[in-house]
């Protein structure tokens, strides 16, 4: 069973941008969505090796919300992980990460 | 149709052609029940060679690293380090170095090639080095790192070789930070592709690098220092000159040893006789790349070796394609001078007639072989300007469609060939990828981009040069397929830049929100958010940080500073028009060494820091602000800088007071938002040491006024500013530049930079003079008012972020743990300063303080 890591509460999150956290020694990108749904995939960035990825751009494609890498701007699926575009690129999926945000508003990400 | 089981296949030689072979393999049989084994003699699995250069500019080896995807498979095994010395025909097995034997059904040779160095005297002393593998590469960053430490100045580098790859490594030297000379036996430099007038142009190029060119010369002997290291490089010509390392370049022979030892026919001049089937003279065993011989000829270049690659899967799996050599062509990379050929280069077919144009002031060199009748491409040699080679190469030996001279002219020529060519030109050499194949990507296998046609068939994924061919072929198959090429943004946005802008305009919205929901669709992307946050700034919707506008920004403008590599950024303060005081100066070297940020003069005329992390921005501009500097937008698609000569106040020869004019406009249009990065320049006299006419504006000063020029630069596509109009008093020329930069923010395409935007203005520059300068449409009051309105509202875009705790709230490291730094940030030395680390670094440390302190170890 993985362990929960509090890691902020919703409110320090804006919208539609990442944030970046600490679960355990696993570096992790936090993004609350449009209507505070919260999730969570990998910081690093697996095309530059940056770990970056919580300053990406949030959008949508079609219905899925995804994230663009602020490097080179490759995009994944935000809830799946899936590489969308890989510019180019072999596509490189992300590891994502299980998030709860409890009645509290605090936001727990599973790693 | 059933394909043929291959059994056993064994291939000698782990680099890039045995990559694509089996790449292939695995792609064309993903059922078949064979077992492939390759044997490598380096220890890294295949890497791209081509690319060999980019080591020293990457951030390590990996940047190399070919596609991983065929090693998955199960049926594939790659053993690298243990290069096969010995072939048993009869027994059909091989052994290695280590004395493992392997059994094969089907035996393919890959070895390649290995680097010649001639028998000079001193080519075994240490710090003497050939330029062909990751080891080599490896070898010599070491060497310069561990030799300039010892000697304690930079070195002295030579390169014996004016080829391609010679020149190559004499930049990679100077990467490196040592100098470059380099020697060619030949009179010019890349004589192998290169005529004697592309050579010479060439040369004058390469000169401006900095390269010491020496030709028509040899090495004849190294000497050494007193520590048995090289020192010095005797030539034929009788001089000598230092040398503290030197890379030998001179060319490259087929390893056939193996080959040659079991008996397998050889070719007159190296390398496994072949024929069109790519087998060698026993029926088992293949030869691809560059140790193959074909027709007396082994091949230096990846494109062939991949088509033979090709054929021999193709074989293995029952099929009867065979080998044709294509057309070479040789485009030099990665030195920062374009020089590039194909064809018939010397005009030696009968008849041939050879159309040249060299302008000596644009450093440009630029002929076509055609046949007798002119009508029939041959050739084509470009030095200083290669766009025509990618265009043009693919034509060899078909009807050019019009004059050559005017492929030549330097403006207003023939269109270069496009989206019409025939199905079966190769658009891609290196991948070998003809035009039927990229539309066929788009008709029948549903591609609807460049992107994906790439993915497709790997067209435009190893060079890259014929991307701008393959992106014209995929958007006239995508209109003529039905496929509306949408001029949309993006998928959220049914309109381009120009047309929502005039919207956001017109209903005066203040927020990404209004405007998708007025105009658009979906939560929108990384395409679109920037773009409108763009537009939001230029109507003064406020603050790029504002909370509704903060989640649309691209990173750079999101933190206002400029992402670098490792995911540090760069500190950049405004530095109007290249004046700064000794005060200030002294303040961005104390801020610099206290928080280790490497720091760099600008090409603008402005002094950059690096390795700013996140958390450390606001300190550090806390640092800057308090002592008068302000943003400088280096991360912006927003005015850079203005760049000027000291002009009439200093100079001798200066008319205008050029750095005072260069002041003015630069906290005139300060924080400006475009749909691209723009720069200008200022130059106070004719000599134009300003070099103004390659920015998106400049004004070069005349007895009577001033000039404005507009449309320079253009990035990887360099354009000089065309003439707008002349002897303008100041006033005038700054009323001039404000209706030119409004008119290009209000109608670009999105990332637009102003060169293609003039080049393509409906009605040409001329109309553009109008609009501009006469204000024939009546729009001149309307864009004043836009620029004034821009001048009255600018604010310190750093400053109101210090002064506001809710903005300062994203500049940590982790939300909850704000005061860790990111532990994957190390830094390693480099001449006294940092930079990030790389694999293989001797030193390194998280804290670039300390790092700039560490010695490299020998």
């Amino acid at each position: 069973m993985s362990a929960w890591t509090t890691v902020c509460h919703v409110e320090d999150l804006l919208p539609e941008r990442g944030a970046a956290a600490l679960v355990g020694d696993q570096q992790v990108a936090v993004f609350r969505l449009e209507d505070d749904e919260v999730v969570a995939v990998q910081q690093r960035d697996p095309f530059s090796g940056a770990n970056v990825l919580s300053r990406g751009i949030v959008g949508s494609a079609g219905e899925a919300v995804t994230l663009a890498s602020p490097m080179y701007k490759q995009v994944w699926d935000l809830r799946t992980g899936a590489c969308l575009d890989a510019a180019g690129k072999e596509p490189q999926d992300l590891r994502t990460f299980d998030v709860v945000v409890d009645a509290d508003g605090r936001v727990r990400v599973a790693g | 149709m059933s394909l043929t089981s291959p059994g056993r296949v064994l291939v000698v030689g782990a680099g890039m052609v045995a990559h694509h072979l089996v790449e292939q393999l695995v792609a064309r049989s993903p059922e078949g029940e064979w077992q492939l084994t390759v044997l490598g003699k380096e220890d890294a699995a295949p890497y791209d060679r081509v690319h060999l250069s980019e080591f020293f500019t990457g951030r390590d080896g990996s940047a190399l690293t070919l596609s991983g995807t065929p090693w998955l498979d199960p049926r594939v095994q790659l053993r690298t380090g243990d290069p096969v010395r010995s072939i048993d025909r009869d027994a059909r097995t091989v052994t290695t170095r280590s004395g493992r034997v392997e059994a094969y059904d089907h035996l393919v040779l890959a070895t390649g090639s290995w680097a010649w160095t001639p028998r000079t005297e001193g080519t075994d002393l240490p710090g003497v080095f050939t330029y062909r593998t990751l080891g080599d590469v490896e070898a010599l960053r070491d060497w310069v790192a561990r030799r300039t430490e010892e000697l304690g100045r930079p070195l002295a580098g030579a390169v014996v070789g004016g080829g391609v790859l010679g020149l190559e490594a004499a930049a990679a030297l100077q990467t490196l930070g040592t100098s470059a000379t380099v020697v060619e036996f030949a009179d010019r430099l890349m004589n192998v592709q290169l005529d004697d007038g592309g050579g010479e142009a060439l040369r004058v190029l390469v000169t401006g690098l900095g390269m010491d060119v020496r030709t028509s010369t040899g090495a004849t002997r190294l000497g050494a220092a007193d520590d048995g290291a090289v020192a010095t490089m005797d030539l034929s010509d009788g001089s000598s000159v230092p040398a503290d390392v030197v890379v030998f370049s001179t060319g490259v022979r087929p390893r056939d040893r193996v080959a040659r030892e079991s008996g397998l026919a050889i070719g007159e001049r190296g390398g496994v006789v072949v024929g069109p089937t790519c087998r060698t003279s026993d029926p088992s065993i293949w030869a691809v790349g560059e140790c193959a011989s074909f027709e007396g000829e082994c091949t230096g270049l990846v494109a062939p070796g991949n088509a033979m690659a090709d054929v021999v899967v193709d074989q293995l799996l029952g099929g009867s394609a065979t080998y044709r050599p294509a057309a070479d062509g040789t485009k030099l990379k990665g030195v920062g001078v374009d020089a590039a050929s194909f064809g018939d280069v010397f005009a030696l077919t009968p008849g041939a007639l050879e159309v040249m144009f060299a302008d000596p002031v644009a450093q440009t060199y630029r002929k076509l072989v055609v046949s007798d009748d002119a009508r029939t491409l041959l050739g084509g040699v470009f030095v200083g300007d290669t766009s025509l080679y990618s265009s043009l190469r693919p034509m060899l030996g078909r009807p050019l469609g019009a004059d050559p001279s005017a492929f030549l002219a330097p403006e207003g020529g023939a269109p270069a060939p496009g989206p019409d060519l025939p199905d079966d030109v190769v658009v891609c050499s290196c991948s070998n990828v003809s035009a039927g194949t990229v539309r066929a990507a788009v008709t029948e296998h549903g591609c609807t981009s460049v992107g994906e046609v790439k993915t497709c068939t790997r067209a435009g994924t190893v060079c890259g040069s014929c991307v701008p061919l393959l992106t014209k072929i995929v958007s006239s198959t995508l209109e003529s397929a039905g496929v509306t090429v949408s001029n949309a943004m993006c998928e959220h946005f049914a309109m381009p830049r120009a047309e929502l802008f005039a919207l956001v305009r017109r209903d005066g919205l203040r927020t990404f929100t209004q405007v998708v929901e007025a105009h658009g669709t979906g939560r929108g992307c990384a395409v679109c958010k920037p773009a409108v946050a763009s537009m939001l700034s230029s109507t003064n919707a406020g603050h790029v940080l504002e909370r509704e506008h903060a989640a649309l920004q691209d990173t750079n403008d999101h933190v206002l500073a400029n992402m670098q590599k490792d995911g540090t950024y760069s500190v950049v303060p405004r530095v109007r028009g290249g004046e700064i005081t000794p005060e200030k100066l002294v303040v961005l070297g104390r801020v610099a060494a206290e928080f280790g940020l490497a720091t760099r003069i600008t090409g603008a005329q402005r002094i950059a820091m690096f390795g700013a992390r996140i958390d450390q921005l606001p300190a550090i501009w806390r640092r800057l602000v308090d002592a008068g500097f302000e943003s400088g937008q280096a991360y912006g698609k927003s005015l850079r800088a203005v760049k000027s000569c000291v002009g009439q106040a200093w100079c001798r020869f200066g008319v205008q007071d050029s750095a005072s004019m260069a002041v003015r406009l630069e906290l005139r249009y300060r924080g400006l938002r475009s749909p691209h990065k723009f720069k200008v320049g200022v130059s106070g006299c004719a000599r134009e040491c300003a070099e103004a006419r390659g920015k998106d504006v400049g004004v070069i000063a005349t007895e009577k006024g001033w000039n404005v020029y507009v449309g320079g630069n253009g990035g990887f596509t360099p354009r000089h500013a065309e003439l707008l109009a002349e002897d303008l008093d100041d006033d005038r020329l700054v009323q001039v530049i404000d209706r030119f930069l409004a008119h290009y923010i209000q109608s670009a395409d999105r990332v637009q930079r102003t060169a293609p935007w003039v080049a393509e203005y409906p009605g040409g520059l001329a109309e553009l003079r109008r609009v501009v300068v006469d204000d024939a449409r009546g729009l001149g009051a309307e864009l004043d008012a836009v620029m004034a309105e821009h001048v009255a509202q600018y604010t310190d875009e750093w400053r109101a972020t210090l002064d506001d705790p809710e903005k300062l709230r994203q500049f940590v490291s982790f939300v909850n743990a704000p005061d860790t730094p990111d532990p994957d940030l190390v830094y390693a030395p480099v001449r006294g300063q940092v930079r990030p680390a790389r694999a293989g670094d001797d030193v390194a440390d998280r804290s670039p303080v300390v790092a700039r302190t560490l010695e490299v170890r020998s």
